[in-house]
């Protein structure tokens, strides 16, 4: 980076001045002291740390696992928690550690694909309801508010029942459920951005709708639906794991924790392992996603706060 | 404007944003937003799955029940009079029979549902007496330890899934301590003494005498609306502190301090009273999704009330009843932001004039 | 000068926070007695942060030390908490710029003023009642008993601030702070404004501490003129005699000042100098 070598300043004091040259530089500064807010905000890290864990578990799942997740060993069911089976055995004597390994990659799977079927359908809506307003707009909005004057687990169990059971019908159903708070999100950018001057100027050099909001709207969205998306995870995670639970998402055998939660509820009274084990999992990372998008906050914003 | 969490909680809710407008147009808006509601479950109940009618009778009927049902809902129709139909047998509260019970969905509906109400009031009292004040607390601490203890609980209260809690909750509440109840209403050799009056256990027994029962409802209930209300509790506290800090750095802040009110004097006597507006509203969106968490913890403490005859329908997949549940919890959604709307009115005097 | 109610000397505020500490207040020393003192400056010069440090209101991250602030024979910064709060109101009050956002919206005005009575003086609150219509009278307001029903955002500002004045009056203090009280209102409002205020030093004998950047306003006005510079007194002058000011900024300021009939083209502009900010002498 070319730093203003008049001054003889070093990177650091360029990033922490008070006298800010140009825009570009005010705009280093605010990521830096976002940055620096974010790392002085320890549960912010812990979230994130605990979210790189997630993914590594997720990845490198056939290395860490003990066991075959799927293996059944009646001899050695509802055991608990021991050296050979860290978090015990559940009532088919399967490894929950291995388990709840393993699950980490349909929790993944599930947050993954909602958020990417959620954004685009978010941005399309919202950004065609603000660019063309009128009754576009109201139409849209309208839609979209009947969608959320549902809660969304609700919802989501009408379409996962309609659909029928299973991951890819859960996934949809929740993704169905989670795209209006980003087309209000989008709309609400793209009204900001429509009336901006290079806009204007743009529509003036002749470009077409679809062009302007390809080339000039879509790229200054991105940025804050991308971070709604994050903040929405947490969310996403819960819905899943009840859907799981009510035993319309994934189904047996696969390590579902929700479901493996639900399948657990028979023998908790005895062996409270085989519930608080994956249902421990499911409230850490979506602790983890709450907390990590609660000090996102902070690094996008830093005036707020302090 | 607000960010982070707090402003994903408010937008990830729709009740907040829509302020109806007044007479006609309240009127107007509020017939569309049904309209909207009926074409959704429309949708949903009779043009997504694949087969309506075996959605609707389930795999085992007869081919005899399948005509009929196929007639019923005049699936040779074209899609509009299939929906023009629809329409009016909702509208006529004519939502079918439901398979499991034999009886008129809506009939199911009516006997189910208070004891979800009970519950959820409970949960609502609960989650609103404990967050709020939690939250003014927390926003009079800003950024000392109480402040972040109480919002990493209060976080850990929004990340917990409640079906979970439940079952902590019975392993513990019940099984090895003993303090609650088990699961459903009342034990088991006290359900049938008190017949429905208000449909409300607690005071259903309460009038007819029957202490007994009162004490054993009363045993069994606040476990479930404790949980229920946990993740309002967070959501309402984390809400309420947010708008008090909002509050607190107005300048009639420091203009109530400098007559010689005291902080906590400044934080209940004036701020708080700015803030009423929008705790109604949060709380009654709150209630309103007290209805998700009701699906999951009804199915957990065999609490026999709206949640668990949508799930059970769900396993048998009847849509017929599903359907009627799925619509009227959105009409309830619609009610209570028409209730938050008027209350607004009342707490604050700038809408007034 | 009359025996000062209020003595300061070397008042230091800093604004701490995670990034910097900002010196906004450095060793300033002013006496205060039934009077009026103005305190003028540009804006960020620290003239709010002076009069909020007497009352000790700035925000947790602001450090005050100070000599001395005695104030009728006590020592402000020694006071608890709780003997702070009998200060405020009944001994001290203050008087805010913009009645818009310093007024409760949903409180009735008329409570409001009540409330600063009450928190003084534990009457019923009929009688505290009674006392607010004859204060809002005072301030010639001229039916109380409609205006006491209203709400903030139904009264103008040159009414909402004669409330405000009213509000601070009533448990009778002797000094108040008025920080840029008629900022907020136009041309004649504020001279009714400046003229409640003058008959209350006058009649009643209280003190006044009058927060500005107006000069001209402030030459005709009051007796005395502090001129603040970056958190600094660089001058104290009498009103009116302003125009023997030695300070550069204060030449300048004057300079800068529109004359009618002055025949010059165009308004100076200041010529800033670094030693303006220099650190200057204290006081014992
Ligand atoms: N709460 C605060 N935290 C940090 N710095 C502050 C705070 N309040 C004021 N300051 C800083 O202290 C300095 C003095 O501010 P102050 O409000 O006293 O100025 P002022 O002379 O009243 O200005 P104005 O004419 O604009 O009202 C300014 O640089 C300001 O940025
Ligand atoms: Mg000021």
């Amino acid at each position: 980076m070319t730093v203003d070598t008049r001054q003889n300043l070093t990177l650091r004091q360029w990033m922490t001045t008070e006298e800010v040259t140009n825009g570009r530089q005010a705009f280093v500064q605010k990521v830096y002291w976002g940055a620096v807010g974010f790392l002085q905000n320890p549960l912010a890290l812990i979230g994130l740390a605990v979210i790189v864990v997630l993914l590594l578990v997720a990845a490198f799942a056939p290395l860490i696992a003990t066991h075959d997740p799927l293996a059944q060993d009646l001899g050695a069911a509802l055991q608990p928690p021991s050296a050979a089976h860290y978090f015990g055995t559940d009532e088919l004597g399967r490894d929950i550690f291995s388990r709840i390994v393993f699950g980490s990659r349909i929790t993944l799977y599930i947050v993954m694909l909602v958020s990417v079927i959620v954004g685009p359908i978010g941005m399309a809506v919202g950004m065609t309801a603000g660019y063309f307003g009128g009754w576009t707009d109201k139409v849209l909005m309208r839609v979209t508010d009947i969608f959320l004057s549902f809660p969304s687990l609700v919802l989501a169990l009408a379409f996962a029942a309609a659909l029928g059971p299973g991951l890819e019908n859960a996934v949809i159903a929740i993704a169905l459920t989670a795209w209006p708070p980003i087309a209000r999100l989008a709309r609400a950018e793209t009204m900001t951005i429509r009336s901006s001057d290079f806009i204007a100027a743009a529509t003036l050099q002749g470009a077409g709708s679809i062009r302007i909001l390809r080339h000039y709207i879509f790229p200054l969205c991105l940025p804050s639906v991308i971070v709604r998306i994050t903040l929405n995870m947490a969310g996403i995670i819960l819905t899943a794991a009840g859907l799981g639970f009510l035993g319309l998402g994934a189904q047996p055998p696969a390590p579902e924790w929700g479901a493996m939660t639900s399948a657990g509820r028979r023998f908790m009274l005895d062996s409270w392992w085989v519930v608080t084990m994956p249902g421990s999992a499911i409230l850490i990372v979506s602790l983890a996603f709450n907390l990590f998008g609660d000090g996102l906050r902070d690094f996008l914003d830093p005036r707020h706060g302090r | 404007m607000r960010r982070g969490l707090e402003a994903m909680m408010i937008s990830n809710a729709g009740i907040l944003r829509t302020r109806f407008g007044t007479g006609l147009s309240l009127v107007a808006s509020i017939l569309v937003t049904l309209f909207g509601l009926l074409a959704l479950t429309f949708v949903i109940g009779r043009v997504m799955p694949v087969d309506p009618v075996l959605a609707i009778i389930g795999d085992e009927a007869n081919q005899e029940t399948y005509n009929r049902v196929y007639q019923q809902l005049g699936l040779d129709q074209p899609i509009y009079v299939q929906f023009f139909r629809y329409v009016s047998d909702m509208v006529q509260g004519n939502f079918g029979v439901a398979i499991l019970t034999g009886k008129p969905v809506i009939d199911d509906i009516i006997r189910v549902f208070p004891a979800t109400v009970e519950l959820a009031t409970l949960a609502i009292i609960f989650g609103a007496g404990v967050g709020i004040p939690l939250g003014v607390y927390a926003a009079t601490k800003r950024d000392r330890l109480a402040d972040h203890i109480i919002r990493f609980l209060t976080l850990i209260g929004y990340s917990t899934p409640v079906f979970w809690l439940g079952l902590i909750g019975l392993i513990l509440f019940y099984a090895k301590l003993g303090w609650s109840g088990g699961t459903g209403r009342v034990e088991i050799y006290y359900t049938g003494i008190v017949q429905p009056i208000t449909g409300f256990l607690l005071i259903d027994s309460a009038i007819t005498g029957e202490w007994d029962v009162f004490w054993s409802a009363a045993r069994n209930i606040w476990l479930p609306a404790v949980i229920l209300g946990t993740s309002s509790m967070a959501y309402i506290s984390r809400m309420t502190r947010s708008f008090m800090l909002e509050q607190l750095s107005q300048e009639y802040v420091i203009t109530a301090r400098i007559k010689g009110l005291s902080a906590r004097q400044v934080v209940w006597r004036h701020a708080f009273l700015n803030i009423r507006v929008q705790l109604v509203t949060i709380v009654a969106l709150a209630y309103g999704s007290l209805l998700e968490g009701a699906v999951l913890i009804e199915t957990v403490f065999s609490w026999p009330g709206f949640g668990a005859y949508l799930t059970s329908n769900l396993m048998i997949g009847d849509m017929n009843a599903v359907m009627a549940c799925v619509l009227l919890v959105g009409i309830l959604f619609i009610g209570l932001n028409l209730l938050s709307d008027i209350l607004y009115r009342v707490f604050d005097p700038r809408t007034r004039s | 000068m009359t025996d000062p109610i209020l003595s300061v000397r070397n008042l230091n505020v800093t604004y701490l926070s995670s990034r910097a500490t900002l010196n906004a207040v450095r060793n300033v020393s002013f006496d205060i007695g039934r009077e009026k003192v103005a305190i003028v400056g540009e804006s960020g010069s620290g003239k709010s942060t002076v009069g909020r440090a007497v009352v000790r209101l700035l925000t947790p991250s602001a450090k005050i030390t100070a000599d001395r602030m005695d104030f009728e024979g006590k020592n402000l910064l020694s006071l608890s908490e709780r003997k702070m709060q009998d200060v405020r109101g009944r001994r001290i009050s203050m008087i805010l710029q913009d009645p818009k956002y310093s007024l409760n919206p949903v409180v009735t005005v008329g409570e409001q003023v009540t409330e600063a009575y009450r928190v003084h003086n534990k009457v019923p609150h009929k009688e505290a009642k009674e006392r607010a219509l004859a204060q809002l009278a005072s301030v010639q307001i001229r039916d109380p008993a409609h205006v006491y029903d209203l709400y903030p955002h139904e009264v103008s500002g040159g009414m909402g601030q004669r409330i405000m004045i009213a509000m601070m009056l009533i448990p009778e203090p002797s000094l108040i702070i008025a920080d840029e009280p008629t900022s907020a209102l136009d041309v004649t409002v504020k001279l009714q404004v400046l003229a409640i205020l003058d008959d209350l030093v006058r009649d009643r004998g209280i003190g006044l501490m009058f927060i500005s950047h107006d000069l001209n306003l402030v030459q005709s006005f009051c007796d005395r003129v502090l001129i603040m510079y970056a958190g600094q007194v660089v001058e104290e002058l009498r009103g009116d005699e302003l125009g023997d000011a030695k300070h550069d900024y204060t030449k300048g300021l004057l300079a800068s000042l529109p004359r009618i009939g002055d025949r010059r083209g165009r308004l100076s502009v200041l010529d800033r100098k670094d030693s303006w900010s220099m650190p200057v002498e204290k006081r014992p």
